[in-house]
């Protein structure tokens, strides 16, 4: 099932499908390594509920939920 | 000489690898029209010296952020003999991702793997050899911080920088192969340097080529329309990455075997549940703050002296002995760190004063050049001086919380309160250090990526009452609170605090409305895993921001001071005189009138100068302002009440409210105008160091308008009360517009967007 990263909760894992959005965010997603088929595990969200903490290829990556709304997911059933 | 060019990732001890290979031989500047660190230094244990240039840390050669442009024209117009690329061994796969677009560059590549001990130690294994054949570069294995295998690797970079080599890209065997031979014979064929590279770039979509090579452009439109039932639509941005992404996957990351899988949690994890956590996070944040403070301008360590009560002021019967002691210990408590330091430089710029001054008078020298030394050159200089310990130690305190990786997360747990008016929330610590002093926090907005919100936050930082100004608050409200009983002296301060602070969420949010237009940076950043911070480092960090203060200091702000010495103790015939009859004074008699909207200006008549005399004292140091007030109030015949301490300024207040008749309207619109206007020299020649070139007259602008403004309204307001209304509607009218204007703006976008899909 196809899901926004921005939904996923925390203790979620799931695959990148598809990266959506505007071109600098795009680029730098890219860049930080949110590619097609990179694996994804929400750690957390922030206290104030807004940037969220993801482990991806091995290191810890923040951003907002407006971010993570560009990137699709395929959940990963545990 | 030959020139090594030092490239990698944020974070993955560039820094550190740096400090080992050029120790003092390091210098430290500006990228030509960026404020981007320019660091370079020289290694000497080679058979010649070598330049090595240390290039900012980058995630990718894209070209978005000034630091990626920086390093990418770097590498490719100055084209140095060798790229020493830095790769974190525990985070293989993202930073090899930068190797792979490196490798397209003609230029010869050695890679320092770095950090191996670290990966020794998880269990894991990784075999050098297998990267070597994979990349086709040498690969040596380095710990930066132990400086093991350093000399190795920069005998290696010095062979290699011998031999050509020419671009690489693990592109090859994908399907954008085809295309990207294309384009590369077209360039060469124009005798275009790094065809590879550009190559890429422009199938890419890199904003920076596609101006550049127009003809090739369309090459590649061409080529785009063969992919457009591709999964990636002919995307061919998303194509590049995600076939760097893969091939390092497929290739380079099986030289590593994992002991344990990625789900256990390390010491590092460990630390990031308690220090981010929902609830405890913040809280800890507040708490780490508030000590870091404590810490750096407490003078009751830890309160002690609060909760006992023990400290009393010892006397030994000789003042300098007794001077030296109260640096440490005091009637007020146990001197804390900070205190301490700034103390001691207080005591020893004091003995050298004295020393000084009494060698002048023992040598009879004139007056006014024992005026001009004394309280020309001397204050300036052991006022600048006096800043620098503690600055250093609040740096010091700050650098470890950035070393050890605590900062980004105090980023991530405040980004969301600072969007709301239009910062990300890197922009707190800046603003909170400038509580402190503004010198250090103007310097540490060198950690925002955006120079808009950089603009934005030095703006605003000396709204954050520092600690000079905190005396000029506490005399003014002390003097009112002694006139008009009714009034909480500790209430009335606490509130232009918060004056303070709102003025500067609200002025952010309306540059962003107005001058600083913008979306609010993204907010996609790698938060790195906790780590004891080095002391090495911490030491080079604070040389290199000290540096351009203390040169600043050096020149200007002692210049300044002398200037203002000179107006203030001398008539238009070069006589000696009192500050009631020197040219600073009739200077202020001469613009005084520009005050009355502030209340401090015609309504006190023939006494009108004196607060405009006080606050261009204030420049040099905000704590000059209740200094003048008491050399001024004595002069314009009114005696400080007796019941006044000689330092709290409160006395000194109250007498001026008498000779001048200012009112508590007018009292209050000279603080809040000393509040937000250009803070003291020290401040503003930092300030302008951080400030790329030609925003800085706005700055100055911002400031003085800002300050007249609102101490003007403020003035209205507290003197007629009615007059709130018509400011509040004003206001309100205001707010309606920009909120009509962005809801008209996203109406706008929206139909805009509409219209470009229908034609595509």
């Amino acid at each position: 099932m196809e899901k926004r990263l921005s939904e996923f909760i925390p203790g979620e894992k799931g695959t990148v499908v598809r990266v959506e959005g505007e071109g600098k965010i795009r680029r730098r997603l890219f860049d930080m390594g949110v590619t097609p088929s990179a694996e994804i595990l929400l750690r957390k969200r922030a206290p104030l509920g807004d940037p969220l903490e993801i482990y991806i290829r091995g290191y810890e990556l923040t951003l907002r939920k407006t971010e993570a709304a560009c990137v699709v997911m395929e959940e990963k059933n545990a | 000489m030959l020139k090594f060019a030092l490239a990698g990732n944020p974070n993955s001890g560039k820094t550190t690898l740096f400090n080992t290979l050029t120790g003092s031989t390091a210098h430290v500047g500006n990228w030509p029209g960026v404020t981007v660190d320019k660091r370079d230094g020289l290694y000497k244990k080679l058979e010649e010296p070598v330049s090595i240039v240390d290039l900012p840390g980058i995630y990718s050669l894209s070209p978005y952020t000034p630091e990626e442009v920086v390093s990418r024209n770097f590498i490719l117009d100055e084209k140095p003999d060798c790229v020493i690329n830095i790769v974190d061994a525990t985070n293989l796969e993202r930073n090899l991702y930068l190797t792979t677009q490196i490798m397209e560059i003609d230029v010869p590549i050695v890679l320092a793997l770095n950090m191996m001990d670290v990966v020794k130690k998880r269990g894991d294994k990784l075999d050098a050899k297998k990267l070597e054949a994979e990349t086709g570069l040498p690969v040596i294995e380095i710990s930066a911080l132990k400086t093991e295998g350093v000399q190795e690797l920069m005998e290696r970079a010095y062979a290699a920088a011998k031999e050509k080599r020419e671009g690489k890209t693990v592109l090859q065997k994908s399907a954008l192969a085809h295309v990207i031979d294309d384009v590369k014979i077209a360039l060469k064929a124009q005798e275009v340097d790094n065809p590879l590279f550009h190559a890429i770039k422009l199938i890419e979509g890199d904003e920076l080529e596609v101006k550049m090579h127009p003809s090739e452009t369309r090459m590649v439109e061409e080529f785009k329309k063969q992919f457009a039932d591709d999964v990636f639509a002919g995307d061919f941005e998303a194509m590049v990455a995600d076939a760097r992404y893969k091939y390092i996957c497929a290739h380079f990351a099986r030289a590593v075997t994992r002991s344990q899988s990625a789900d256990t949690l390390s010491k590092s994890d460990k630390a990031d549940k308690v220090l981010t956590h929902r609830i405890w996070g913040i809280p800890i944040f507040l708490v780490i703050l508030f000590g870091l403070f404590h810490l750096t301008f407490g003078e009751d360590l830890l309160y002690l002296n609060s909760i006992f009560g023990f400290a009393k002021d010892i006397d030994t019967g000789n003042e300098v002995l007794n001077a030296f002691i109260a640096v440490f210990y005091s009637s007020a408590g146990i001197s804390t760190p900070g205190v301490l330091v700034f103390n001691l430089m207080g005591f020893v710029t004091d003995q050298i004063g004295s020393l000084i001054a009494t060698g002048l008078t023992n040598v009879h020298a004139a007056a006014w050049a024992q005026g001009l030394v004394n309280d020309g050159i001397w204050a300036g200089l052991s006022g600048v001086l006096s800043f620098i310990p503690q600055i250093m130690v609040l740096f010091l305190f700050i650098s470890i919380l950035e070393d050890s990786g605590y900062m980004a997360r105090v980023a991530f747990i405040l980004d969301r309160a600072c969007r709301k008016f239009g910062l990300s929330g890197r922009a707190i610590i800046p603003m909170i250090m400038g509580f402190g002093c503004s010198v250090p926090a103007a310097i540490n907005t060198r950690t925002l990526a955006d120079e808009k919100e950089r603009i934005l936050t030095t703006r605003v930082i000396p709204f954050f009452t520092c600690g000079a100004k905190t005396p000029i608050l506490a005399a003014v409200c002390g003097a009112i609170a002694a006139r008009y009983t009714n009034i909480n002296v500790d209430l009335l301060v606490f509130a232009l605090y918060i004056f303070g602070m709102a003025m500067a969420v609200l002025m952010v949010a309306f540059m962003r409305q107005t001058t600083m237009r913008g979306e609010v940076p993204p907010f996609i950043m790698e938060l790195p895993a906790y780590h004891a911070p080095q002391a090495h480092n911490l030491m080079a960090h604070l040389w290199d921001k000290l540096k351009h203060y203390i040169q600043k200091a050096f020149t200007i702000i002692v210049a300044s001071a002398i200037i203002i010495w000179f107006l203030s103790n001398f008539s238009w015939n070069w006589k000696m005189v009192g500050i009631e009859d020197s040219i600073l004074h009739d200077i202020g008699s001469f613009v005084y009138w520009i005050c009355t909207p502030m209340g401090f200006g015609l309504q006190l008549s023939a006494f009108g100068w004196v607060f405009v005399v006080a606050a261009v004292t204030g420049l040099i140091a905000k704590e000059n302002v209740i200094a003048t007030f008491y050399v001024l109030a004595p002069a314009i015949g009114m005696l400080i009440p007796e019941w006044d301490d000689g330092e709290s300024g409160i006395g000194a207040v109250v007498a001026l409210m008498q000779a001048t008749g200012i009112t508590w309207q007018g009292l209050l619109g000279f603080t809040i105008f000393n509040m937000l206007t250009l803070p003291c020299l020290a401040a503003v020649t930092t300030v302008k160091a951080e400030t790329p070139k030609g925003k800085f007259r706005y700055t100055i602008i911002f400031w003085a308008l800002t300050s007249y403004i609102t101490s003007s309204l403020v003035y209205v307001m507290l003197t007629w009360w009615w007059t709130a209304f018509i400011v509040a509607a004003v206001i309100a009218l205001v707010v309606a517009y920009f909120i009509l204007r962005n809801k008209g703006k996203i109406n706008l976008s929206f139909r805009k967007k509409r219209r470009s899909v229908k034609t595509e």
